[in-house]
């Protein structure tokens, strides 16, 4: 017998470690694997109150977001090839071309 | 024994999330994600969600996480680059954490004893959340599985070579 309140506070430190990786970090890879920590957190989340209100409709929502996450995944990680065969980096500081 | 279970898996994941953001090369930090969405699975596993644990494991730590260890394999990786981060940011983000962090703390102390939750709480089965799914949620399911499709085009176009 846990507090609900301490998956909700897991959730949220999962989710603040995801910003800071995302707000921190200059490897593209490593920004999308925060993207996905903090999706993670959320899913913890809608996990946790699912089971606060008593229904499954939280878990369905974690599978919708689960599947909107390998969509992005798949199409993130084609852009990242597609950029590192252009610019030849990983750094986001030096995909600059749109930069004035 | 929950208890001991959840802290044990809470502080994977917390562990794991806080080895993603210092470690420097890009392959251990997709390893260390991996580590905290198979503890997240086993959290799950302890709210009751079935499902949701399986596919955490499958598409999380199995397909997605495989893609990124796959792509960083592919691109050659190595140790990130150093560039020294904005001074907006810190004079805005380290109040942001306190105040965050502060008022997550006091919800907690306030409202933290409410609810406890039991191991295996709400049980959700694929029976059940297929159901649902097949239901309640049909018109949002075959929307996704029209995203899924175009996402897979997607892919396959930003990912081929575009020289012929």
């Amino acid at each position: 017998m846990i507090p609900l309140s301490w998956y909700l506070l897991l959730s949220a430190f999962l989710f603040a470690c995801g910003v800071t990786g995302f707000l921190t970090k200059r490897n593209i890879i490593t920004l999308f694997m925060s993207i996905e920590l903090m999706l993670n957190g959320v899913n913890l989340s809608f996990v946790a109150f699912a089971t606060h209100l008593g229904t499954l409709d939280g878990h369905v929502f974690v599978f919708f977001v689960m599947v909107v996450a390998a969509a992005e995944a798949a199409v993130g990680l084609a852009i990242i090839i597609s950029v590192y065969r252009t610019r030849e980096t990983l750094n986001v500081d030096r995909v600059n071309l749109l930069k004035l | 024994m929950h208890l001991f279970l959840f802290l044990l898996f809470a502080m994977l994941c917390v562990g794991g999330a806080v080895n993603l953001l210092i470690q420097q090369k890009t392959i251990n930090s997709a390893l260390s994600l991996i580590v905290v969405m198979g503890s997240l699975a086993l959290i799950y596993l302890l709210l009751g969600a079935e499902f949701v644990a399986v596919i955490q494991v499958i598409v999380y730590a199995g397909a997605i996480m495989v893609l990124f260890v796959f792509v960083i394999m592919l691109l050659n990786a190595g140790a990130e680059e150093y560039s020294p981060g904005s001074l907006v940011a810190r004079i805005v983000g380290i109040p942001g954490l306190l105040v965050g962090s502060a008022i997550a703390v006091g919800v907690f102390l306030r409202h933290g004893q409410q609810q406890l939750v039991p191991i295996g709480a709400l049980y959700g089965p694929a029976d059940k959340v297929g159901i649902l799914i097949f239901t309640k949620y049909l018109l949002a399911f075959e929307v996704t599985s029209v995203l899924v499709l175009i996402a897979i085009m997607g892919a396959v176009v930003l990912a081929r070579r575009s020289d012929s």
